[in-house]
């Protein structure tokens, strides 16, 4: 992991990744949807509203997904100071809130077909929203250490407390899983465990190429924010340094000015 | 009930989503990099 430690080998590696990451996981997204829209057959009780499956649940992963990473991130930054740590978790903020925020606004649209309702303050949307409040928090208390250059290492990273906030946060994921078991719930229990699936695979196969297309473009998103952060801490060091060198240049030539007056006195 | 009206906007709204943090985050990116290479080639 101290491999990648360094920005400008972070960077090397990044560059052309991007591109890869971003294009590939469009195409795999467009071809899921596309074969969950016209292919895949419609659900013997849902009917045709079960479709939006195929971008429901990816954003529910990755909404909660995101939040590990920021957790990770912290935990990271906290123990072992990596510089690039505190970086990965304010660009994984903003991706981790879209994703939760369309988990929540797909959730609702597939609910009033299905349940007749468009929302219910059940365990499981409740403790959803509850992570897009924890992501909002998060992206305030970032951006505000960030402005204030507390970031831990001064290296674009988030402060101590904005840290300690991610790992905090972190105890609203088993919530959230463990919710439609804990409590009675209209959403549907687990349906897709390591155990396998109880969704038949004629619905339930675009739903990996939407997995999969959405996570690289998460991936992409992220190293674009990375790459952003690391470019505006240059622009940042480079003006200070010089602000820095103007200001001893003009000190000089004022010094210089003085000591020839004196000399002349 | 007919269900069209719900996907179309459930995916909708999440290409719109998508293609929006697409731009901007490509979008900052590009500024700051460019802004970095202007700064380090007038030094």
């Amino acid at each position: 992991m101290h491999a990648f430690a360094n920005p400008a080998r972070f960077l090397r590696i990044a560059r052309p990744l991007t591109p890869w990451l971003f294009w590939g996981g469009l195409a795999l997204l467009v071809a899921g949807a596309l074969c969950g829209l016209l292919l895949t057959p419609a659900d013997y009780l849902q009917g045709e509203s079960v479709r939006i499956l195929y971008i429901h649940v990816p954003a529910a992963w990755l909404g909660m997904g995101g939040w590990t990473g920021i957790a990770v991130a912290a935990l990271v930054q906290m123990v072992w100071r990596h510089p690039l740590a505190g970086v990965a978790g304010r660009a994984i903020a903003v991706p981790g809130a879209l994703f939760t925020a369309i988990c929540l606004v797909t959730g609702s649209i597939w609910g009033r077909p299905t349940w007749g309702t468009w929302w219910e303050w059940d365990g499981r949307m409740t403790s959803m929203l509850v992570l897009l409040f924890l992501y909002f928090g998060y992206i305030a208390l970032a951006r505000a250490s960030a402005a204030d250059g507390r970031g831990i290492g001064d290296n674009g990273g988030v402060s101590r407390v904005t840290a300690i906030f991610a790992l905090v946060g972190a105890i609203n994921l088993p919530i959230i899983n463990r919710s439609v078991v804990w409590w009675n719930s209209l959403h549907q229990g687990p349906s897709i465990t390591v155990r396998g699936s109880t969704i038949d695979m004629a619905i339930l196969w675009p739903l990996g190429l939407t997995v999969l297309g959405f996570s690289l473009w998460f991936g992409a998103i992220v190293l674009m924010r990375m790459r952003a952060i690391l470019a505006e801490n240059k622009i940042e060091a480079r003006l200070a340094r010089m602000a820095r060198e103007g200001l001893s240049e003009g000190m000089g030539e004022s010094g210089g000015e003085g000591a020839r007056e004196g000399r002349v006195a | 009930m007919n269900h069209w009206p719900y996907i179309i906007a459930a995916y909708g709204l999440t290409a719109l989503g998508t293609l929006g943090l697409s731009v901007a985050s490509w979008r900052a990116m590009r500024k700051a990099e460019a802004l970095a290479d202007a700064l380090r080639r007038e030094r």
